[in-house]
């Protein structure tokens, strides 16, 4: 085993990290994977976006059998409710044996702001996963989906992308509509959208669980098709960093 | 960087040696002899390359430092980042405090394109060997978008070994998207666009950047079209150290 690990770092010659995890998931992998601690973290969340609000935030870390949401397959009634109006109490309540963190930003995050949270894991809980709103969006919500929380002490940094729960369709219009299956954005926490759109689109074709294909928006306050401003309301991926300390 | 360093070490002791006993053997006294300080060199090539449509990078930043950051989302830009965000001008950035050694490209890096740049720090004490490598470039087709590497940590790369490795788009957040003719100072401005202004007219935060509208895509006074447009990522980079 060795000598394939050196092998294999000969032959790719990639970065030292790289390496050093390999052999890590090496040596792990030989001694104790049953005997995993509970474990002390610090999860950090970044809002990297220009204009777009988060919602209360819900940190959980969960067995292997858990998941909040997965691409490709439709969203959970509870999920719904967090994509479309920013309620995590159901994704909560769903979750019996997790170990979770509830909006640590007491509120919203605003773009450009960080929030943090500590959690204590039991044994059985490795998989780390994060989910909010994304405001002002139909049901677009920023989704870590069952990272493997490291055994090893350090601080570990990555970013998210934003995902569709393909529950409502996104017309982009600011309704006050937050609750499951009412159509329309419940609210530009930003306080520069429009009114009077006339609506992007009335149809959500794709049920499942997907990437968002972003907002459209538009340059008329007053009219046009969304009340989104297209200066202020889109965003590119990624929206979000997750920056874990295992401790 | 250890070998060097006992190669280095060993000549100095041969040549103290040499000159201790190569001397006339009528005296016994040792003079003192001059050993001058071994220098290192640490140099890394970095390969650019360009990978949106149509969005020229200005003159590229590469640095060489051992603390600090170009840039902190969620924090004001520094004057130095806000002038290469909204001008392309790279000269207060490579003139940074932090700066061991810095190197600017050699001009606009063109969509498709990539570019070779050297850049090499040269020291004496063996603790202050680069840690960190940094890089930053506008998309001068925007208000203040740019693009780069933040505090890459090469302390661990031997000679020979590369990093490689795609870059995000970031908005400086010190001018407004207007995406106005007279704000843009790439080509798409018409080449009378402003570039840097003092003012802060807008978040005033390092964020990701939403992408820019065009007037394909309903910014009726959009100076940019669709193909203005871009996605991440926006560069790709490899950083090799070559000594």
């Amino acid at each position: 085993m060795n000598m394939l690990l050196s092998q294999t770092v000969e032959k790719t010659k990639k970065i030292k990290n790289k390496a050093l995890l390999l052999s890590t998931a090496l040596l792990l992998s030989t001694t104790s994977i049953t005997q995993v601690q509970a474990q002390e973290l610090d999860i950090q969340v970044t809002n990297l976006t220009q204009g777009i609000h988060f919602t209360p935030i819900l940190i959980a870390a969960h067995d292997g059998d858990t998941k909040l949401f997965k691409s490709g397959e439709m969203a959970s009634m509870a999920l719904q409710m967090m994509a479309e109006g920013g309620d995590i109490s159901a994704l909560s309540a769903m979750l019996t044996t997790a170990d979770k963190a509830e909006n640590p930003a007491m509120g919203l995050l605003a773009p450009a702001t960080s929030t943090s949270a500590m959690l204590s894991t039991m044994d059985s809980n490795m998989y780390l996963s994060v989910v909010a709103m994304m405001l002002p969006t139909n049901d677009g919500f920023i989704g870590l989906n069952s990272w493997k929380i490291p055994s090893e002490a350090g601080t570990y940094s990555f970013t998210i992308n934003a995902y569709d729960a393909g529950t409502e369709a996104n017309d982009e219009m600011i309704t006050g509509g937050g609750a499951p299956g009412a159509a329309g954005i419940p609210a530009a926490p930003g306080m520069n959208a429009g009114t009077g759109g006339t609506g992007v689109t009335m149809t959500e074709d794709n049920a499942y669980v997907h990437i968002h294909r972003g907002s459209l928006g538009d340059d008329d306050l007053t009219g046009g098709k969304s009340d989104l401003d297209n200066t202020v309301h889109r965003w590119l991926n990624p929206v979000a960093r997750i920056t874990v300390t295992v401790n | 960087m250890i070998s060097i360093n006992k190669k280095l070490a060993l000549s100095a002791l041969t040549t103290l040696i040499l000159s201790a006993c190569g001397g006339s053997s009528s005296t016994s006294t040792m003079m003192p002899i001059e050993v001058p300080d071994p220098m290192f060199t640490y140099s890394y090539q970095v390969t650019v390359t360009n990978l949106t449509y149509a969005q020229p990078m200005s003159p590229v930043a590469l640095i060489l430092h051992n603390e600090g950051q170009l840039w902190t989302v969620g924090e004001m830009a520094s004057i130095a980042l806000e002038n290469l965000a909204e001008s392309g001008d790279n000269s207060d950035v490579l003139a940074e405090s932090m700066v061991l050694s810095g190197q600017g490209g050699a001009g606009l890096l063109l969509p498709g394109m990539s570019e070779v740049v050297d850049v090499s720090y040269t020291f004496t004490d063996v603790n202050n060997a680069p840690m960190m490598f940094s890089l930053a470039t506008m998309l001068v087709n925007t208000n203040d978008a740019f693009t780069g590497v933040n505090a890459l940590e090469i302390n661990n790369l031997a000679i020979g070994e590369s990093i490689s490795l795609t870059t995000s788009s970031y908005d400086s957040g010190t001018e407004k998207n207007s995406e106005l003719m007279a704000t843009i100072p790439g080509p798409a401005g018409g080449g009378t666009g402003e570039g840097f202004n003092a003012e802060r007219d807008d978040i005033d935060k390092v964020t990701m950047h939403s992408g820019i509208v065009s007037v394909d895509d309903g910014l009726m006074v959009s100076a940019l079209t669709q193909a203005h447009r871009f996605d991440n990522p926006t560069l790709a980079i490899m950083v090799t150290r070559t000594e």
